[in-house]
């Protein structure tokens, strides 16, 4: 089997041409052979697999099935599984086992999704090329000298090496879209609010989302479907109709009218992928699109306001661990404070680090002002460029990522410069908007294949028409089906 | 040199709802610890806050029962700090948007004068839970039973003048709670507590002198010590030629004295802002108009009724009134007897002592109110007398009879009838003639000598007003 | 804007965090490369901005007051460094 998508696999499965546990044993497999090149996941669950294997057979021969039903998937590690470990990729978590599953897992498991594993990621989400993992770094499966970007690095390296079949993902400044990008598969990110944060372990919660890595943009509705809508335990997520995201994918094209930021031609971009980009919108022309450049002007402020919202979330979010009721707590702690300072200087890595300190200097007294409602100031900014932007036009397309997947150790002298890797993704976070990276080049610059990725930004809630127009283009282009020799 | 005590109290009233603030977990009071604590309790990684609805609800009723601006839209911020018994390391409070803005509060001091005294603010936040310290091998225990209890934190304008006014803004705090029915106000089990800001400064003076913060106050008694402790050391302080430092102080009821927390003064900075996962709370007109609808009659209102209505003397209808349940009992007694000054009486001196011997709440009385106005009914159609009563009324205590009952079986009936008083009038005027002579010589005194043995004979069942009549027509001679 | 190695200090002990002396030069270093990354925003004038705090206009929705969980202690617990008699144990809080 070539195209294990998962619309593709779960026509097989409908068929009887192979049984979920067949499938599963496969791709254990698959990961038994790879995963020490990759270190995609941090933990298999072999034995959940197969038994939810056999439960997802079980119930396809009951004719108790949808189309996820024994599709083997793997969890981003930030995701609470139950009675499985849950380590967010933190010396911190190192022996979390969590007590309960999130709602992303547990509306997955309930339609009969099979769980491969949990997959490395940067350490608590804080990252853009998976190398803060206290788990080691991922490898890009393209160039295994490369990183696969971050924070879902695990993730997308996974669906590239298709070490499964789909995988969950997370997105707070480009987490999901940017590793998608470097690793040539499609990463949906839905907007803030679309879909539960509970039992996510949370990063900045204003940000935050979860969403679909995957081999096409008809596996990102299909994932859609189960995991998108209301939760009583999220007071932050929305509570509006959840329509069939696979209903509109063969819509029409022919009047859709794009957007181009002019910003994100501006330089900073690589010439592979801004040429990728423009035979991308030629594409979308020929499916009866119109293109046209659009303004984001506040966009280059986007990465240093996120730069104050996500550490002074975090700073807050993570004082929860503090060794007294699970996590690492220090050897031999003196006295309290002691088991506070080394319990926490331990069990967070650096990066995780200089976030929280931003964030506490960001919140601290007398800074408030200039840092933190700044940056709330200048959220609003960039959320009225969107508006006035969709005012014009239904779709905004841009590069995902200034350039391809950059190598391993290349990026880590200043934080500032990984930060600026975000500078397309972040804004989208900001203005809560959905997004979606997917394929649409190889590059061949460097030696090696590496994937190009552009990023398709729609308005709010308009996660329908975005991965129809997604999944047009993937009619009619194959980038998508490009995969890496593994 | 004369001085002034300022006092501004913060109050923290736990709301009686039956779920957490953010998670459906129990607030019951007493079970075994951290057998009430959940995952989000826990703060375990993930879990997030949806707010309670009638916690909100009671601090509105709260906010109108004060006659405060509702907050209509209020914000609920993160208060950042590391406490083992704060499980998020942060505490979920409101800072500049608070469900309940300014508002006041009707206190009346002991001379019957009344004082209005500002509220600044009253938010909704988190409790936290407890840390024990008996030894645990040298380590402390935390119980996280408590924390997510909602909590109502009451803010007070420093407009209180000397510790029996803050004991009575207490007081009224406490009444105006329990009306609501928002909070069972118990302050021995933490249900509420009151935190003192006290400074002193020269009478007349308009500055303010620098205030330290008591905490750690859990009963009405305290509340006074404390503060008179407080003042009177930073009036020596000052007089000694010192300056009073700004500092959490921590009352300590056993030495009756207070002592500085320096462990909480290390740079608190509490790095506010606005609770990502939770949006703003808005309020509308519906929500107040329903909220309003089921405001009970309030304490200043009940009173000024039960003045008007059973024209008793403002103090009798204050007493009355300052709880709800008493308020409800009295008025369920004067409902059974028909009379409104008798029935306060009963109530307020007679079975109010019984309750305090006994440390009880009306609730809780061993009498309920159909038994009391059973008695006093007696009382008015002079089935018994007053003296009798009190026989009765104790008798009532050990037993569940009822006062007809009582009257009954223990033969207590009032003799009204003429024949036998006069009987009994002539048995003690021919057993006691050198009192007889005394009396008619014109030593009045001895009157009562002979009413008290006419009772006596007749075991207080003798008519009074029919004896005092017949006993001097007979003395005459 | 730069930081000083006091700065750190402060902020580290705010945040709880154990930062080593041979640590703290780098850390330092690196927050004020971060801070000047984020100085950026103070080229715009934003006086008459109001601040967003989420990116949707919502309002926070509200669980009616009923218990819905069960004592799990025993079972939470299991994931605890330390505990004894139901109670989580930390070195000693001194008030």
């Amino acid at each position: 089997m070539s195209d294990r998508t998962v619309a593709a696999l779960s026509r097989s499965l409908a068929q009887g041409e192979v049984s979920s546990v067949e499938l599963t044993r496969d791709y254990l497999s698959r990961i038994a052979r790879h995963n020490s090149v990759y270190n995609a996941y941090i933990t298999v669950t072999e034995e959940l697999a197969l038994a939810q294997a056999a439960e997802a057979d079980a119930r396809r021969a009951r004719g108790e099935h949808g189309p996820l039903t024994g599709v083997p998937i793997a969890h981003k590690d930030i995701f609470c599984t139950r009675d499985v470990l849950t380590t967010c990729a933190s010396k911190m978590l190192g022996n979390f086992v969590s007590p309960y599953d999130a709602t992303v897992v547990e509306r997955l498991n309930a339609a009969g999704t099979v769980t491969l594993g949990k997959t490395n990621m940067d350490e608590f989400a804080m990252g853009s090329s998976n190398e803060t993992s206290f788990f080691g770094a991922v490898r890009n499966p393209w160039d295994t000298d490369r990183v696969p970007g971050g924070s879902s690095g695990g993730s997308a390296a996974a669906v590239a090496a298709d070490l499964c079949a789909i995988a969950t993902g997370t997105d707070t400044g480009g987490s999901i879209r940017q590793p998608a990008a470097f690793c040539g598969v499609t990463g949906f990110k839905p907007s803030y609010g679309r879909i539960s944060r509970w039992g996510m372990i949370a990063f900045a919660s204003s940000l935050d989302q979860a969403g679909p890595i995957c081999k096409s943009a008809e596996d990102a509705a299909l994932m859609m479907n189960v995991i998108a809508g209301a939760d009583p335990k999220d007071s932050t997520c929305v509570d509006a109709p959840v329509p069939d995201y696979t209903a509109t994918l063969n819509d029409s094209l022919k009047g859709l009218r794009i957007g181009v930021p002019r910003q994100h031609l501006a330089e900073g971009l690589g010439k592979e992928v801004e040429q990728a980009l423009q035979e991308a919108l030629k594409v979308f022309e020929s499916l009866g699109a119109t293109v046209k450049e659009i303004d984001l002007p506040n966009n280059h402020l986007s990465v240093s306001a996120y730069y104050v919202v996500a550490p002074a979330e975090a700073s807050a979010n993570l004082s929860r661990f503090d060794g007294v009721r699970y996590g690492y707590r220090c050897e031999n702690p003196v006295n309290l404070e002691d088991m506070y300072k080394r319990s926490r200087g331990e069990g967070f890595g650096a990066e995780v680090k200089r976030r929280i300190m931003v964030g506490t200097y960001a919140l601290s007294a007398g800074y408030y002002d200039a840092y933190y409602l700044k940056a709330q100031r200048i959220r609003r900014l960039i959320k009225q460029d969107f508006d006035k932007a969709f005012a014009e036009v239904d779709v905004i397309i841009g590069p995902t990522t200034p350039h391809t997947a950059f190598k391993v150790g290349e990026k880590n002298d200043d934080p500032v410069t990984m930060y600026l890797e975000d500078i397309y993704t972040i804004g989208v976070n900001l203005a809560g908007l959905p997004g979606v990276s997917i394929p649409a080049g190889l590059s061949s610059t460097s030696g090696k294949r590496l994937p190009i990725g552009i990023q398709l930004v729609g308005s709010d809630f308009g996660e329908a028409r975005l991965l129809n127009v997604a999944h047009q283009f993937q009619q009619h282009t194959d980038w998508h089906l490009q995969r890496p020799e593994v | 040199m004369v001085w002034e005590t300022v006092i501004g109290l913060e109050v923290h009233v736990q709301l009686a709802t039956k779920s957490k603030l953010f998670s459906g977990s129990s607030t019951t009071f007493g079970a075994a610890p951290n057998t009430q604590a959940n995952i989000f309790d826990l703060a375990m990684p993930g879990t997030l806050p949806v707010l309670n609805a009638e916690a909100l609800r009671m601090a509105v009723k709260f906010g109108l029962a004060i006659d405060a601006e509702i907050g209509r839209r209020s914000v609920f911020d993160r208060k950042n700090y590391f406490y083992p018994d704060l499980p998020k390391g942060y505490q979920v409070s409101q800072l500049e948007f608070p469900t309940v803005g300014k508002g006041q509060l009707e206190i009346t001091l002991e001379d019957g004068s009344t004082r209005s005294i500002g509220i600044t603010r009253a938010h909704m936040e988190e409790d936290a839970g407890k840390s024990l310290h008996e030894d645990f091998q040298g380590q402390s225990g935390i119980d996280l039973n408590r924390a997510g209890t909602p909590l109502l934190e009451i803010v007070s304008e420093p407009e209180l003048r000397n510790a029996k006014e803050a004991v009575a803004y207490l007081k009224k705090l406490h009444s105006i709670i329990r009306y609501l029915g928002i909070s069972d106000g118990n302050m021995a089990q933490g249900s509420m507590r009151c935190d003192a800001n006290v400074s002193v400064r020269k009478k007349g003076a308009t500055e303010f002198g620098t205030r330290t913060e008591i905490k750690n106050i859990n009963s009405f008694r305290f509340v006074e010590k404390a503060i008179l402790h407080e003042a009177q050391r930073q009036i020596d302080l000052i007089e000694d030629g010192g300056r009073v430092v700004q500092e959490t102080r921590l009352y300590d009821a056993d030495r009756d004295e207070t002592r500085s927390m320096r462990s909480k003064e290390v740079a608190n900075d509490y790095r506010y802002f606005p609770e990502p996962d939770l949006l703003p709370v808005v309020i509308d007109e519906v929500f107040i108009e329903a909220v309003c609808k089921e405001l009970p009659e309030l304490p200043d209102a009940k009173c000024a009724r039960f003045v008007e209505q059973y024209t008793l003397s403002d103090y009798d209808a204050g007493v009355l009134s300052s709880s709800r349940a008493l308020a409800d009992y009295y008025e369920q007694v004067v409902g059974i007897c028909g009379d409104a000054k008798l029935s306060a009486n009963w109530v307020s001196v007679d079975l109010q002592a019984v309750l305090n011997k006994q440390d009880l709440e009306v609730e809780d009385s061993p009498i309920s109110a159909e038994r009391l106005g059973g008695l006093i009914t007696r009382i008015k159609d002079q089935t018994i007398s007053s003296k009798i009563a009190k026989t009765v009324f104790e008798a009532m205590l050990e037993s569940a009879q009822s006062a007809d009952e009582i009257i009954e079986s223990q033969g207590l009936k009032q003799v009204t009838d003429t024949g036998a008083i006069e009987k009994l009038v002539d048995e003690v005027i021919a057993a006691n003639p050198e009192q007889v002579e005394q009396y008619r010589a014109g030593k009045e005194k001895v009157f009562a000598f002979f009413i008290g043995q006419a009772m006596k004979v007749s075991r207080g069942k003798a008519n009074p007003a029919q004896l005092n009549d017949l006993l001097r027509e007979k003395l005459k001679g | 804007m730069a930081l000083a190695l006091s700065d750190v200090e402060k902020i580290a002990h705010l945040a709880r965090l154990h930062i080593s002396t041979e640590d703290a030069q780098e850390v330092t270093r690196r927050i004020s490369s971060i801070l000047e990354l984020i100085d950026q925003m103070q080229s715009v004038d934003t006086a008459n901005v109001a601040p967003l705090a989420h990116p949707f206009d919502a309002v926070q929705r509200l669980r009616p007051d009923e218990v819905t969980e069960t004592d799990q202690r025993d079972y939470l617990q299991q994931i605890a460094p330390a505990t004894q008699d139901g109670l989580y144990l930390v070195p000693k809080v001194i008030e």
